[in-house]
C-alpha cells in the first residue's frame, strides 16, 4: 500500500470511529479531494464532516480549535507545509496553551496535518522543511511519518491523543510503497543514523548501499515523534554505535540533529564520530539541479559515513 | 476541576433583583473590584499586570444579560475582568486568579488576560481566539448556543478578524461579534489606527452591522437583545460597534491622553448615567463593598501558585 492510500484510510477509519470528527482544509472536496488527495473520496463519504475553506490558514487552525475546544475531533489540513508560518499564533499561542493555561480544565483533540519537503522544484515557498520552528513547544506534540513504519497509524496515534499535534507529512513520500521489511536492526552497527520524515528514505538507501559497496553495516532508525522527543529510542540508537549520523532535510542550525545531540550527550553517550547532515543554510531554488545539490542526499549520506572511517 | 467550583455565582450576579438593581449592583461591583486591583498594585501587593475596563462595564453587563448564560460561549481579551465577572459572578476566584493563588480560576496560571471558566475564555492576543469562537458557534449551532466575541478598536488591525468574519458568513456561525470601541488603543488613537468605518466592516461579508454610541446599560441591553435573538433565530453572525469610553490607563498609570479630555469622558461614566435608576443604590454600594473586602481576604490567605 502507498502512503497516500495509508493515511486516507486512516483517516476513514478515524471518521468511522467517531461520526462527529470534523476535516477541515482547502480544497478539500471531490473529486478533487486535495492538493494531494489525502482526502479523497471522504467528502462524498461524509459531507457534513468536511469542510472546505477560504485560503485562511491561520482561520481555518483557529477555527478548528474551537471545535476542538468544544469536544470535536477535529484534523485540518495546511495544503503546504510552507504556509504553516501563516498558523502559528494560533498554534503557538492558543492551541498549544490552552490546556495548561485554563489549569487543564480543557483539551483540543486538533491535528494539523501539512506536507514538507523538496525535491519537485516547487521553490522557495512550497519545498521547505520548517517542522523545526514548532518543535519544542509545551503543548505542542509534533509527529512525522516516514514510509518504513506505518504512516496510517501514526495519524490514529495523532487523532487518538487528545491534544494538538502538528502532523509532518511529505510531498514526494505519498507516493512510495510501506515497506516496514527495509530497516535493519544490528546488535553493533558501523554506524547509526537517526533521521526522520521524507530523507528518511535517502537513509535507507545509503544505509542498503553501504552495506553492499563497502560491507557496512548502518542501522537507521527513524524517529516518529520530534517534540517531545523520545529519549529512550534516541540514547538506545546512539549508544549501539561509535559513529552517530543525524538527516535532516530542513537547515541544520537549531535543528533535529542538535536536539539529538543534547539527548545523547546529556545521557553521557559520547560517540566517537557525531555528525549531522542538512540542507545547506539557503532558500530553496526552483532550479532541479540546484535544488538537489543543496539539500541531503543518498551520495552525501554515502560519503559522510564513508569519510568517517 | 470539581463540579462545585465550576458554578455561575448567581447571588453575586443579583439574578433575584429586579433588572435595574441587577445592572446597577454589576455595574458597581466591576468598578470597585478594578479599583481594589490598581491599589493593590500601588501597594504593591499584585505583580504583572492589569487592563481595567472603566467607563466599559456597561458593555459587560448588558450583553450578558441578553445571552443565555447556561449555553451561550464568551470570548474575551485582555481586558476581561468585567466580561467575566458579569458572566459568572466568581469574585472570589478572580482576585485570587490575578493575585497567583492556587485557588484562581485557573490555578495562577492565566492571570489577569487568560481566563476559563465555563463557557467563558479569554486571550492576551488581540483578535486571537476570533477564529475558535467561529468554530466553537459552529460545534455548538445544534444546542442553540450561539459565541460572544468581544474586541476593541486596536483589535481592527488584526487579519484574524477578518479571516474569522469571512468563515463566520461562509458557514453560517452564530456569532456575535462585539468592538467595544473606546476610541484609543493603548496610546495610540483611533484616528492613527483604523482606517475607515468600524460599523460597515463586517458588511461587505454579508453580516448584518449595528451601531450604538452609549454608556447607558438599558439603552445597551436594548440594542443587543434582538440581536442575539435574531442570530439565535437564523442562525447568522452579526456584527455590533459599541462607542464606549476608557476612563482609566491602558494598563497602570499609562495614560497620555489629556486630563481635561477624560474629565469630559466622565459626564458618560455607566455609573453616573445610571445611579439615578435605582431605589436604594446606597444599599447595592455597600453590598458590593463589604463582598469584595470579604472575597479579597479570603483570596490573600490562600497559599500561592507554585510548580511544586
Amino acid at each position: 500500500m502507498r502512503v497516500v492510500e495509508e493515511l486516507r484510510d486512516s483517516l476513514f477509519g478515524i471518521m468511522q470511529r467517531d461520526p462527529s470528527t470534523i476535516v477541515l482544509g482547502e480544497d478539500l472536496l471531490d473529486p478533487y479531494g486535495g492538493a494531494f488527495k489525502v482526502t479523497q473520496g471522504l467528502s462524498d463519504a461524509y459531507p457534513n464532516n468536511v469542510i472546505t475553506t477560504p485560503i485562511s490558514e491561520a482561520g481555518l487552525v483557529g477555527v478548528g480549535l474551537g471545535m476542538a475546544l468544544r469536544g470535536r475531533t477535529v484534523l485540518a489540513e495546511i495544503m503546504f507545509g510552507d504556509f504553516l508560518t501563516l498558523t502559528t499564533d494560533q498554534l503557538v499561542n492558543h492551541a498549544a496553551k490552552v490546556k495548561w493555561m485554563f489549569n487543564d480544565a480543557v483539551d483540543a483533540s486538533l491535528v494539523v496535518r501539512t506536507p514538507m519537503g523538496g525535491g519537485r522544484g516547487y521553490g522557495p515557498t512550497h519545498s521547505q522543511s520548517i517542522e523545526k520552528h514548532f518543535c519544542g513547544v509545551p503543548g505542542l506534540t509534533v509527529m512525522a511519518v516516514n514510509q518504513f513504519q506505518s504512516p496510517g497509524d501514526l495519524l490514529k496515534e495523532a487523532a487518538e491523543l487528545g491534544s494538538p499535534v502538528l502532523f509532518i507529512e511529505n510531498k514526494i513520500m505519498y507516493s512510495k510503497l510501506v515497506e516496514p521489511d527495509r530497516l535493519v536492526s544490528y546488535d553493533r552497527p558501523d554506524a547509526v543514523i537517526l533521521t526522520y520524515g521524507g530523507v528518511t528514505e535517502f537513509c535507507v538507501q545509503a544505509a542498503e548501499r553501504l552495506l553492499d559497496d563497502e560491507e557496512l553495516t548502518v542501522e537507521v532508525v527513524p524517529v516518529q515523534h520530534l517534540s517531545p522527543l523520545p529519549a529512550d529510542l534516541i540514547r538506545t540508537a546512539a549508544a549501539k554505535s561509535d559513529r552517530v549520523f543525524t538527516v535532516e532535510e530542513g537547515t541544520v542550525s537549531w535543528g533535529f540533529g542538535a536536539a539529538v545531540a543534547e539527548e545523547i550527550l546529556s545521557a553521557g553517550i559520547t560517540p566517537h564520530h557525531f555528525q549531522s547532515i542538512a540542507a545547506d543554510p539557503t532558500a530553496i531554488p526552483s532550479a532541479r539541479n540546484w535544488e538537489l545539490e543543496i539539500l541531503p542526499s543518498v551520495d552525501k549520506i554515502e560519503r559522510a559515513v564513508v569519510a568517517s572511517f | 476541576m470539581s463540579h462545585d467550583l465550576q458554578e455561575i455565582d448567581t447571588d453575586v450576579l443579583g439574578v433575584d433583583l429586579p433588572r435595574q438593581d441587577r445592572f446597577y449592583r454589576q455595574l458597581y461591583l466591576i468598578r470597585r473590584f478594578e479599583q481594589k486591583l490598581l491599589e493593590l498594585f500601588t501597594n504593591n501587593m499584585l505583580a504583572g499586570t492589569t487592563h481595567t475596563s472603566q467607563g466599559q462595564e456597561a458593555n459587560a453587563v448588558a450583553i450578558m444579560e441578553a445571552l443565555k448564560l447556561d449555553r451561550d460561549m464568551v470570548w474575551s481579551n485582555h481586558r476581561c475582568h468585567g466580561h467575566f465577572l458579569s458572566y459568572c459572578g466568581q469574585s472570589y476566584r478572580l482576585f485570587a486568579e490575578i493575585l497567583g493563588r492556587r485557588t484562581g480560576a485557573c490555578g495562577g496560571r492565566g492571570g489577569s488576560q487568560h481566563l476559563h471558566w465555563r463557557n467563558f475564555y479569554s486571550s492576551g492576543i488581540q483578535g486571537g481566539f476570533a477564529a475558535a469562537a467561529v468554530g466553537a458557534a459552529l460545534a455548538e449551532k445544534d444546542k442553540g448556543a450561539i459565541s460572544c466575541i468581544f474586541m476593541g478598536d486596536g483589535t481592527m488591525g488584526e487579519g484574524s478578524v477578518y479571516e474569522a468574519l469571512n468563515f463566520a458568513s461562509l458557514l453560517s456561525a452564530p456569532v456575535l461579534f462585539v468592538v467595544e470601541d473606546n476610541g484609543i488603543a493603548q496610546t495610540t488613537p483611533k484616528e492613527l489606527g483604523v482606517a475607515g468605518s468600524i460599523t460597515d466592516r463586517a458588511r461587505a461579508f454579508g453580516i448584518d452591522c449595528h451601531h450604538l454610541a452609549s454608556t447607558d446599560a438599558d439603552e445597551i441591553f436594548a440594542t443587543v437583545s434582538p440581536i442575539v435573538d435574531q442570530i439565535r433565530t437564523t442562525g447568522r453572525p452579526a456584527w455590533l460597534h459599541l462607542e464606549t469610553v476608557r476612563l482609566g490607563p491602558h494598563s497602570k498609570g499609562d495614560d497620555t491622553r489629556d486630563e481635561a479630555f477624560v474629565a469630559e469622558l466622565q459626564k458618560r461614566d455607566p455609573l453616573t448615567v445610571y445611579r439615578d435608576r435605582v431605589g436604594d443604590p446606597g444599599a447595592l454600594e455597600t453590598w458590593c463593598d463589604d463582598h469584595i473586602a470579604q472575597v479579597l481576604d479570603l483570596a490573600l490567605k490562600d497559599d500561592v501558585a507554585c510548580a511544586s
